[in-house]
């Protein structure tokens, strides 16, 4: 199946099993979901339940945390990050404060789906990747569904979560293609994980950048480096102990997030193991992110601006070496 | 049939706009091809069967007024006046291009034709718009703004902001609604409380009405009236333009929202089609015309293609240039 097919199925299994869940956004409906995620559900679950909203960010995310309050379990989707920006008021002033600001009188169990990422030519409005923005609020929960388990199973997660939730869906996953692990029933929002183990460096991830990772890792090996893969999961609450534990065995770290690095989630990251983990350190830690700039439309372009598997490799080279150029 | 200035319809005004209609229509089927052939990529939206608004208004315009586009504006740049071969090397991604490569199809720019680019982002176009008219005003300048958006911008906040701002403060904006009867895949009547996008602007006491965005003499006659009406009052004005898009939203669509025999009528009443015909009736253009017109768009069209082919790709080592002004030493 792909991911796309995974996604779906976890709406549908929601949809099927709890009557208080429903999905609402642009084109969610009649369209199909603007990357085809919720194709076909029109037909199975009805217009009252797979809810087109008008081009109306700010009004349908906040109607979907009025729904959360009123006892309902709304699968938000915002068709890309991009046009969160017009709903940011409603998911940090509201769904992020609510619960706190009450003193836990209220709790806004809203799931928020969104798709990330660049990588399409899709120019500087259309390629932002927010996530780790997000992760800077307090109040939110953010996670990142990377693998076909993840995509089938974290949603059931963030609705049994009395917390918003906002997940993730780098628009790059949605071909990919892959099995789901036999006998599987649910994951978890709390942990990161392994996706390949390895002894010399530990390659901090999520999103599409992971399966860039696992690319690098591969090419390494034949060079006889072997670099850990940790696939973050979740990133607000983030893994300090998944993180530790890694890199205390590597004693090495290179962080590799799409997102810029000024003020960053990479560099929230840099802090805690410096915090953490300090004096197990072999190498400064590197990262490879997004150059600073707009993403731009030209391929060759956009290509350079982007992690990609040979900046990665280099950049473990370098702190591999200790050549330090990274 | 009466031109815009009430006299009747003359064979050169006539061809001019046709052949600005085939230039567009040309461009798009073109562009269509390419996209196929992966020579473009990224975001795609044709303009095909909304030709007439892009022309009309374009026409009854200053070149000294500023304009805000949307990702559906390869028409408006062109009937800007924008270089076709700048705007093809620009969907090609390359440093010939409008926007150096960076921006694509869907942020094409030109500063010089006060073209202030196309905008990705619904609605996000409309404020922009509010401050170029606020500032025409601040200069006592007599030119005006004016914001393409289309009918899906009129449920975002950024609209109502817009209009109650440039209404409120008396701002010389021209808002042009280009109501192709769906956003996406999302009908107006499933998206909007009230269709009647011009009374939603008289609201905000705005100057404000619809026309026949198939009829290119309409198009330019309201447009040149609406202008005229800002320049001298320094109010905004609305103008609601009905028109259909004959392709899909963009190249991923398989428009599962519309069926054929509602695009087929639409077809029927597009705007080069329904120009062509009445144009011969009147007498004023025969078949040889038209087909010279559409030789000559499909020329420039393929020398647009071969300047895009043979330009050279911005180095990667500009990557990061223009992030900030460059300002002169
Ligand atoms: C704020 C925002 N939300 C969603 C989108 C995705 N999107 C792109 S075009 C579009 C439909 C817009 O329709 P309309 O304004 O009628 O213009 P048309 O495409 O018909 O010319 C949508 C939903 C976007 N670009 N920006
Ligand atoms: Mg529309």
């Amino acid at each position: 199946m792909t991911y796309r097919d995974a996604v779906r199925e976890g709406i549908r299994d929601a949809m099927r099993t709890d009557p208080r869940v429903f999905l609402m956004g642009e084109d969610v409906g009649r369209y199909g979901g603007s990357y085809a995620v919720s194709r076909g559900l029109l037909e199975e679950f009805g217009p009252e339940r797979i809810r087109d909203a008008p081009l109306s960010e700010s009004a349908f995310v906040g109607a979907g945390i009025g729904a959360a309050l009123g006892g309902l379990r709304p699968i938000v989707e915002v068709m890309t990050v991009n046009f969160s920006l017009l709903a940011l008021d409603q998911i940090m002033n509201n769904a992020a404060t609510l619960s706190h600001m009450s003193g836990g009188q209220v709790s806004v169990p809203v799931v928020i789906r969104l798709a990330t990422g660049a990588g399409r030519q899709l120019a500087a409005q259309h390629s932002h990747s927010l996530e780790g923005w997000y992760a800077h609020i307090p109040g939110l929960r953010i996670a990142v569904p990377s693998t076909i388990d993840d995509a089938r199973f974290m949603l059931a997660a963030a609705l049994a979560c009395p917390d918003p939730v906002l997940l993730f869906e780098h628009l790059y996953l949605y071909n990919m293609e892959g099995d789901l692990t036999p006998g599987l029933e649910r994951v978890d929002l709390d942990h990161a994980a392994i996706r390949r183990g390895g002894r010399d460096v530990t390659l901090i991830t999520y999103g599409w950048s992971l399966h860039k990772c696992l690319a690098a890792a591969e090419d390494l090996a034949k060079e006889g480096v072997e670099a850990e893969v940790l696939d973050l999961r979740t990133l607000r609450p983030l893994d300090d102990a998944a993180i530790m534990l890694s890199v205390r065995r590597t004693r090495r770290a290179v962080i590799v997030d799409e997102g810029w690095r000024s003020g960053s989630l990479s560099a929230e990251i840099t802090t805690r193991i410096v915090e953490q983990a300090f004096y197990d350190l072999d190498a400064p830690v590197a990262r490879v992110c997004t150059v600073e700039a707009p993403v731009p439309y030209a391929k060759h372009l956009e290509d350079a601006a982007l992690p990609s598997p040979a900046r990665i490799s280099s950049a473990v080279r370098a702190v591999v070496t200790g050549s330090g150029a990274h | 049939m009466r031109a815009p200035t009430g006299a009747p319809v003359t064979r050169e005004h006539g061809l001019e706009l046709l052949r600005e209609m085939l230039r567009i229509r040309c461009f798009e089927d073109r562009c269509y091809q390419l996209y196929g052939q992966m020579k473009i990529r990224g975001f795609l939206h044709l303009y095909n069967g909304e030709e007439a608004v892009a022309v009309g208004a374009m026409r009854a315009l200053r070149p000294s007024d500023a304009i805000v586009s949307t990702y559906r504006e390869h028409g408006h740049a062109i009937a800007r006046g924008i270089a076709m071969s700048k705007v093809m090397a620009e969907l090609y991604g390359k440093q010939t291009g409008c926007s150096r490569g960076r921006g694509g199809s869907m942020h094409l720019f030109d500063a010089s034709k006060r073209f202030y680019g196309g905008n990705a982002i619904v609605a996000g176009g409309l404020p922009i718009a509010v401050g170029l008219a606020l500032a025409q005003k601040l200069q006592r300048e007599s030119d005006i703004s004016v914001c393409f958006f289309g009918d899906g911008a009129v449920a975002e906040g950024e609209f109502h902001e817009s209009l109650n701002l440039a209404s409120l403060w008396q701002l010389p904006a021209l808002f042009l609604c280009e109501n192709n009867l769906y956003a996406m895949g999302t009908a107006l009547e499933r998206a909007q409380s009230e269709t009647d996008i011009a009374a939603r602007a008289r609201a905000y006491r705005i100057d404000a009405a619809a026309v026949d965005g198939m009829d290119v003499f309409a198009v330019e006659e309201s447009v040149r009236g609406a202008a005229e009406r800002i320049r001298h009052s320094g109010g905004p004005a609305l103008l609601e333009m009905r028109t259909y898009r004959f392709r899909a939203h963009s190249m991923f669509d398989p428009q599962l929202y519309r069926d054929k025999a509602e695009i087929e009528a639409w077809q029927k009443k597009g705007p080069i089609i329904t120009l062509t015909t009445r144009l011969k009736a009147l007498g004023l253009m025969t078949e040889d015309d038209y087909q010279r017109l559409e030789r000559e768009a499909s020329a420039e069209v393929e020398s647009a293609v071969q300047f895009a082919e043979s330009s050279p790709w911005e180095p990667v080592e500009d990557l990061e240039r223009f992030v900030y002004a460059e300002r002169r030493a």
